[in-house]
């Protein structure tokens, strides 16, 4: 599977709630943020939870968000961010 | 001899990692002595390995760069074996300070740093690590200006991580020993800073 996001690209995790194993914790779906890295592609976790081959491997990257976008009332340096690793078949192109 | 312990009945996780040991014994597919190699393994797995990458790359300005680049590639520069993991190292700045967690689990560098400390892994700090990271740094005594930057790095997924702390000041001069020697496992996963 190619990668489909750059570095500096924005992007937006999918809002979604499937069961099973996911390396996509409940509190960033939804949450916009730009591409820090694309890591490499390596086995889809939830494929791998379940016995599974794992394949096609799935681009992984690392996305910051910005504090203050992901917790209302945060308080600190409006530059404080997160940074996640989240799979390629969790974003969607971002606006803005 | 006097007995001094206490006594108590296998915890159910404890009686769960016996009962799968026994089996996995007796069915041939590992024996004790694997078992105990890889359990002594981990225990040689302390900080100490963590420390001596960071204080390298404090006196080798080359190395530190290689390291940041590629983690895992600069480790195994050192011979430090970091096994089918990705390393990422992330460089405090007086812009920027960065601190680990991992909010899912408890992911942690542990071909560096060994066996993560019982707070890295409780509710409490994965939780609130993410949510009001300030808060959690002060608690361990780090209170951080307004002016600088937090980022707060989750392993959600197959990168591992390790803060590249800032070297203090008035340590020129230092051997890679003596640097190393002030650099503590909370340094490296960022909610401390090392001290001269």
């Amino acid at each position: 599977m190619s990668a489909r996001f750059r570095p500096g690209d924005r992007v937006r995790v999918r809002k979604a709630y499937p069961l099973g194993h996911i390396r996509t914790p409940f509190y960033i779906r939804g949450q916009s943020g730009v591409v820090e890295r694309h890591c490499g592609a390596f086995g889809n976790p939830e494929e791998l939870a379940q016995m599974r081959s794992g394949e096609p491997k799935q681009p992984l990257y690392r996305v910051r968000f910005l504090q203050t976008d992901v917790w209302p009332g945060y308080r600190g340096n409006p530059g404080d961010a997160l940074e996640v690793e989240i799979f390629q078949h969790w974003l969607e192109p971002g606006s803005g | 001899m006097k007995e001094t312990g206490s006594y108590q009945p296998y915890s159910y996780f404890q009686l769960m990692e016996v009962s799968l040991r026994e089996l996995l014994v007796e069915k041939g597919i590992v024996t004790e002595a694997q078992v105990a190699a890889t359990v002594e393994d981990m225990r040689n797995r302390t900080p100490e390995r963590g420390a001596r990458v960071v204080a390298h790359a404090w006196t080798d300005p080359e190395f530190k760069a290689r390291l940041l680049a590629d983690g895992t590639r600069a480790c195994e520069e050192l011979g430090l074996d970091v096994p089918a993991l990705r390393l990422v190292v992330m460089e405090n700045t007086p812009a920027v300070h960065n601190m680990i967690v991992c909010t899912l689990c408890s992911c942690y560098p542990r071909m560096l740093l060994g066996i993560p400390p019982d707070w890295y892994k409780s509710r409490n700090y994965r939780s609130r690590a993410v949510r009001e990271p300030r808060a959690v740094l002060a608690e361990f005594g780090l209170h951080l200006s307004i002016e600088t930057e937090i980022r707060v790095h989750d392993s959600t997924a197959d990168m591992r991580y390790l803060v590249l702390p800032m070297r203090p000041a008035g340590t020129e001069g230092w051997s890679e020993e003596r640097l190393a020697a002030i650099v503590t496992r909370d340094c490296m996963i960022g909610v401390a800073v090392p001290r001269k």
